[in-house]
């Protein structure tokens, strides 16, 4: 493992006290496999890259005085007619390539990170109730978790977007719908186990709130499934994202994900001009790669059966 | 048995009735269901009398008796676009999406388990190191992204293998099939084999699994004693036993196939009921997804139906441990 690597592992996480606390152990832990780093660091560039698109680039692509059609689908290299070097080509209607990568990142990132969020707490909601209230609540509550994880996440998505239409707000709406049954069958798995548990007990006899037994402190012991299934879902979430955007049914044209770039260099592919497809698919893929590797690791070290 | 039977066929019925309700209040919800029913070019007398005749004008409880009438004889509306019922459109959609996903389920099988069988027995040899890595990019890499390079490699710098559509059809016993020229394999090839992915990736990690856990057992190492060729404890002693789990698994992703055919038939111009559904959802054909949505969850409780029911004749501890519940 180089050293760059470990410290630009290190200098993301805030410092913290010598004492060894779970997070210590999770980070060293963490670090021990250098391919999970490895997919940090480059997560970090990747979102680092998104997040300064607007000084990094040399064009902004939602600036249509910036855009001349005149260097539409120029091959990667060519020099556009402001003078700058398009090192990626240029699209169908002549916006640089590199700098719609980069916004596009901006909106996939975006949509993937707010619908994990949403549906993690919405899942974390509907789990730690079943779990807690039990009975009939629980069952209705679990049977429709069955009945949706019982149809693939595609066909949802694809009938929701048909019936609400484009749009940022209705693709996180629809990526929630998918998403949460996940959450709420681990985080109900979980909380039953823990809600038998001894401290449970205690925090009731001391005649505090359900709200407060459940919120502070049976939820703070079901967080470790919770973040492996936000890691897995968030890279699940931006390729359907794109999947949705690609098949036209997802984003606008003038919110240009990396699907909606995909798709419009599909048309240009079958007469040899690859890279308006490819340069943004491989963003895509080295987005999804770098989460999932993350992922995996964080897996393992969050795995009490592997625990040592 | 018969019990047992009785109760999943409940079950089953429950599931269609749930989602009966939710794609009927969707459909009533979500935007106003005359123009949903109606075609954009009616005058006024013409919405009123469509109104009366489709039953619009009742109350939405008269109107959900009216809707489900309708779909239990399997009329489920009229096409805006085709002028045609809609379930008939897609039934007539329905023979060429299955051939891609039975190809697609063949290739995954043909592919993944030979490659995983090898991955199990070796498991740290660099080759079975290489298998794995693929595996787990097989199920990284979004399924339309892989399309779009396989027709790029094989149609457009290479030229093998037509890009889009699909070979001439024959008849036979009634099915329309493109699997029985040779112009027709090679039309089907990168849409199914898109479709198999991860599928494919799927099946190395179950068959590696399986394989590892068998080679481990008395009656290899027995068979290992008696002096049987190692071909012959593979091909037989390990594989029997390590394809019951991957044919359940497998069937159960029959239905996922159907679904996610969506997106290989939309790219490779395939002339399913996934293309048709995204053509629907594209001109607002709102009938056709109706009744697409119908057909498939039908498909998946019927699936998942028949794998209940073989699996409890097959192990009885199933069926026992229900009864108990």
């Amino acid at each position: 493992m180089t050293d760059a690597a470990i410290n630009a592992a290190a200098t993301t996480l805030p410092a913290i006290a010598k004492e060894e606390t779970p997070f210590t152990r999770f980070r060293k832990a963490f670090v021990e496999d250098k391919v999970a780093v490895a997919g940090l660091v480059l997560f970090l560039i990747i979102v680092s890259l998104a997040l300064l698109a607007p000084w990094i680039t040399p064009q902004n692509p939602y600036d249509l005085r910036s855009v001349d059609i005149m260097d539409s689908r120029l091959p990667p290299g060519a020099t556009m007619g402001e003078g700058f070097t398009s090192w990626l080509g240029t699209d169908g209607v002549g916006r640089d390539l590199y700098s719609g990568i980069l916004y596009g990142l901006r909106i996939s990132l975006m949509v993937g990170a707010l619908s994990g969020i949403i549906a993690a707490s919405v899942g974390m909601a509907v789990g730690l109730t079943a779990a807690y209230a039990g009975g009939r609540v629980e069952t209705v509550l679990m049977r429709i978790v069955d009945l949706q994880l019982s149809l693939p996440a595609v066909l949802i998505a694809l009938i929701l977007v048909a019936a609400l239409g484009k749009g940022v707000d209705k693709i996180i709406f629809a990526l929630v719908v998918v998403q949460w049954a996940y959450y709420a069958r681990t985080v109900r798995g979980t909380a039953l186990v823990e809600r038998r548990k001894e401290y449970v007990e205690a925090a009731q006899s001391l005649g505090l709130s359900n709200a407060r037994v459940v919120f502070r402190h049976i939820m703070p012991n079901c967080l470790a499934p919770v973040i492996v299934i936000i890691t897995v879902q968030t890279a699940h979430a931006i390729a359907l994202e794109a999947t949705l955007s690609f098949l036209g049914v997802g984003l606008p044209q003038t919110e240009p994900s990396l699907g909606v770039l995909i798709a419009n260099g599909f048309q240009y592919m079958l007469s040899g001009k690859y890279w308006i497809s490819v340069f943004p698919g491989l963003a895509l893929l080295l987005t999804i790669v770098s989460i999932n590797l993350m992922g995996d690791r964080i897996r393992d070290v969050l795995n009490p059966r592997l625990e040592k | 048995m018969l019990a047992f039977i009785l109760r999943r066929l409940g079950q089953a019925t429950l599931v269609i009735g749930a989602m009966i309700v939710i794609v009927f209040f969707g459909v009533n919800v979500i935007g106003d269901p005359v123009y949903m029913l109606i075609s954009p070019e009616m005058d006024q007398n013409a919405i009123e009398s469509t109104k009366v005749a489709l039953g619009l004008d009742k109350p939405i409880w008269e109107q959900f008796v009216y809707f489900v009438t309708g779909a239990v004889q399997g009329d489920l509306g009229r096409s805006f676009v085709h002028g045609e019922p809609a379930i008939k459109l897609i039934l007539s959609r329905m023979p060429a999406t299955m051939e891609l996903a039975l190809v697609a389920l063949l290739m995954a099988i043909v592919i993944g388990l030979p490659l995983g069988v090898y991955a199990g027995l070796k498991p740290e040899s660099r080759i079975s190191k290489a298998i794995m890595a693929i595996s787990i990019l097989g199920f990284s890499l979004p399924t339309f992204w892989v399309g779009l390079m396989l027709i790029m490699f094989f149609s457009v710098m290479l030229g093998w293998l037509p890009a889009t559509g699909r070979g001439d059809v024959v008849r036979v016993l009634g099915i329309e099939t493109s699997l029985l020229s040779w112009q027709g394999w090679t039309f089907i090839a990168l849409p199914a084999l898109n479709l198999a992915l991860l599928k494919i990736s799927l099946v190395i990690r179950l068959a590696r699994a399986g394989t590892r856990e068998a080679a481990l057992m008395d009656y290899v190492k027995f068979a290992r004693a008696k002096g049987l060729a190692q071909s012959r404890i593979v091909g037989v002693h390990i594989m029997k036993n390590i394809m019951i789990p991957i044919v359940t698994v497998l069937g159960l992703e029959f239905g996922s196939l159907v679904a996610f055919s969506v997106v290989t038939e939309t790219i490779f111009a395939w002339p399913g009921m996934g293309k048709l559904l995204l053509e629907a959802i594209q001109r607002l054909d709102r009938p056709v997804i109706v009744a697409y949505v119908m057909v498939v969850v039908v498909l998946f409780v019927v699936i998942n139906l028949v794998v209940d029911v073989l699996y409890s004749i097959l192990d009885p501890r199933v069926r026992l441990t229900e009864a108990k519940a």
